[in-house]
């Protein structure tokens, strides 16, 4: 297999929520852009960190790409399938490719099934390791790999503590040796003493069984370190794709500066001397997102031409994608 | 790997490779038995439940302990009161009224029983394909069961049983079909709620089906509101045949039935109020201990629910 062919392939993506008035004739009446026009490439091994801030259609953009939410436009193709061509039957088979790790384990485990079941069930949905010594055994391998103790399969996800019961979310997601993992913010509902721990285990998992993650995270910091390519959202739309060792020397797009401003720098001395981007109001509703650029209005650079176009996501110089007038 | 995690993670798989479920479990208590805990802390539930251990036991073995047979007629001693020979006196045939109140316990129970049970049946699978699908097969499905909540439910129950004629049968199915929205309803609420769960959307995630989702995650998530109003939905049953009774339409004689016993007893309330006393007593003692076991499980299983679940008077 090629290195750096595409797994998965994001054109055009577009989820727009319509919103209806109240009564009997439930008149559509807007509609929340949360995911408007993304394009994303993932390599086949790699992990792509998706960062934005709370509301700018991150997790949609995850839940589009598995179809749990249905995209109202756009294509994704999986190692060369075109998933909205696929049937409900065929999306289903695929699903043993595709898996997703939630952001809260405390809600993403059934309280009334025993981690054993939890994990079994999707061996159980794709007929895989049939009978149940079979099953048993997988379970069993599937808990230590992820360093749970296969004893505590009988026990109910109550008895568990966050960092656990995320790792028992780690090893149902693993279950049908998925090719690609939708990791929606897997850490930031832990303790920050488990979150190492759980980063740490989804980097071995991924050297150890080859594969290839969309992390999505809310700040910069987490991703940095685990990410092979960054990918800045805003609004439900990327602003800004580079590769790690380009972000380290800094961000090109405006907004994904200030998000990099924002990530403390673990040295007293330069913190204290740092110049922060401080962005001023809050981020539009995407019910009625800006005209052009959906970041002028809190742009410190904004000029006329960004209240009019689109800017599009352009590669420059070395290799980056951005989507700024200011690089046009 | 990295793993020293928090708590019970490896620690024990060292000394213990032997897989052996019950080894190193520090403290393992399953829901179940958390929530019969909580019931038999609250001590009106378990006077309910002894109430209702009586009351089975009075079923089951009635017919085989009672001091008379039930029918057996003694004109000689007819409206007696209580005495030794006849605990709760005898009725205008002189039948025994204990023996009567007895096996009336069976009627009671059995008519409770299925009628919660029809409803049970029709009211959920409508309520869980109500709350997961939605659109205009909710719309549909709970317009319905809202005309039929409308309507007071022994008027119900009679223009039931004036379609289907009177009869302890017809009795069961009118009461089933009345208390049929409730259950209906309150599934359709709870599911509403689970739908929306993230573990609902994992279990999509994985490529579970609808009918999976709904079986494994969906019913066994709305259990506990759904049987608090099972054993309040008794105590109402048991109240409904009685008054269905009362008016002729349930039980019919010389069948001994709570409800037809307090009719009989009616027209003879100033020479022998027994007759109509210890009939009534029977239903109001089986009605609270149902009531309180509800209450009690709700209580365990469903805190937040208290003010909720509104329990369906009858008449």
């Amino acid at each position: 297999m090629p290195e750096d062919q595409a797994l998965l392939e994001v054109d055009a993506l577009e989820v727009h929520f319509p919103v209806y008035s109240r009564g009997v004739l439930r008149r559509q009446i807007a509609t929340v852009q949360a995911v408007d026009g993304v394009t994303l490439e993932i390599r086949r091994g790699e992990t792509l960190g998706l960062v934005g801030e709370s509301g700018c259609g991150k997790t949609t953009t995850g839940m589009a790409i598995l179809r749990l939410v249905q995209p109202t436009g756009g294509a994704v193709v999986f190692d060369s399938v075109d998933v909205g061509a696929l049937d409900k039957g065929q999306m289903r088979r695929l699903r043993r490719r595709m898996a997703m790790i939630f952001q809260d384990p405390y809600a993403s485990l059934d309280p009334r099934m025993t981690i054993g079941d939890i994990v079994a069930e999707p061996l159980r949905i794709h007929g895989l390791h049939e009978g149940k010594e079979a099953r048993t055994r997988r379970v069993a391998d599937l808990l230590d790999m992820v360093g749970l103790n296969p004893d505590y399969r009988d026990r109910f996800p109550h008895e568990f503590s966050g960092g656990q019961r995320q790792r028992v979310g780690i090893a149902r997601a693993l279950a049908t040796e998925p090719d690609f993992i939708v990791c929606d913010e897997p850490i930031a509902a832990l303790d920050v003493s488990i979150q190492a721990q759980v980063m740490n285990l989804l980097e071995d998992l991924q050297d150890e069984l080859g594969l290839t993650y969309l992390f999505i995270a809310h700040d910069l910091s987490a991703v940095q370190h685990l990410a092979d390519r960054i990918a800045v959202m805003y609004l439900g739309r990327i602003v800004e794709v580079v590769d790690r060792d380009q972000a380290v020397a800094g961000f090109t797009h405006p907004y994904s500066e200030s998000l990099l401003s924002a990530v403390p720098v673990p040295d007293p001395k330069i913190e204290r001397h740092r110049e922060r981007i401080l962005l001023e109001g809050d981020v539009p509703s995407p019910l009625n997102p800006p005209s052009g650029c959906h970041f002028r209005t809190r742009c410190r650079y904004a000029f006329d031409q960004c209240a009019t176009d689109d800017p599009e996501l352009r590669e420059l110089d070395d290799g980056r994608l951005v989507a700024c007038h200011l690089y046009a | 790997m990295t793993s020293g995690d928090e708590g019970l993670a490896r620690g024990a798989q060292a000394s213990d490779p032997s897989h052996d479920a019950g080894a190193p479990i520090a403290e393992h208590r399953s829901r179940t038995h958390a929530t019969v805990e909580t019931v038999l802390r609250n001590r009106l539930a378990v006077a309910g439940l002894v109430i209702l251990a009586v009351l089975v036991l009075a079923a089951i073995i009635g017919p085989w302990v009672i001091p008379y047979e039930i029918n057996e007629i003694d004109i000689a001693n007819r409206l007696t009161g209580p005495s030794t020979d006849h605990w709760f006196g005898t009725d205008e045939l002189g039948r025994d009224v204990f023996s009567r109140v007895v096996v009336g316990a069976r009627v009671s129970l059995v008519v409770g029983f299925v009628a919660v049970g029809i409803a049970l049946i029709l009211g959920v699978p409508i309520g869980l394909i109500s709350g997961f699908y939605g659109g205009a097969t909710d719309s549909t499905l709970m317009r319905f069961m809202d005309i039929l909540f409308s309507l007071p439910a022994i008027l119900l129950a009679i223009a039931i049983l004036a379609v289907l004629g009177p009869g302890i049968v017809n009795a069961m199915i009118a009461i089933g079909i009345v208390y049929t929205p409730i259950f209906a309803r309150i599934t359709r609420g709870s599911v509403l709620t689970i739908r929306q769960s993230v573990f609902v959307r994992a279990a999509e995630s994985l490529g579970a089906t609808n009918n999976r989702i709904l079986r494994t995650h969906i019913l066994p998530n709305v259990m506990a509101p759904i049987i608090v109003q099972t054993s309040l939905s008794l105590a109402f049953a048991i109240l409904a045949e009685a008054a269905l009774s009362f008016l002729g339409l349930g039980v019919q004689p010389p069948e001994p039935a709570w409800g037809r016993m307090l009719a009989e007893g009616r027209s003879f309330f100033e020479q022998a109020p027994w007759m109509a006393i210890f009939p009534g007593l029977a239903i109001v003692l089986t009605v609270m201990a149902f009531n309180f076991v509800g209450d009690g499980l709700r209580d365990a299983l469903d805190p937040q629910q208290r003010s909720v679940i509104e329990s369906r008077g009858v008449g």
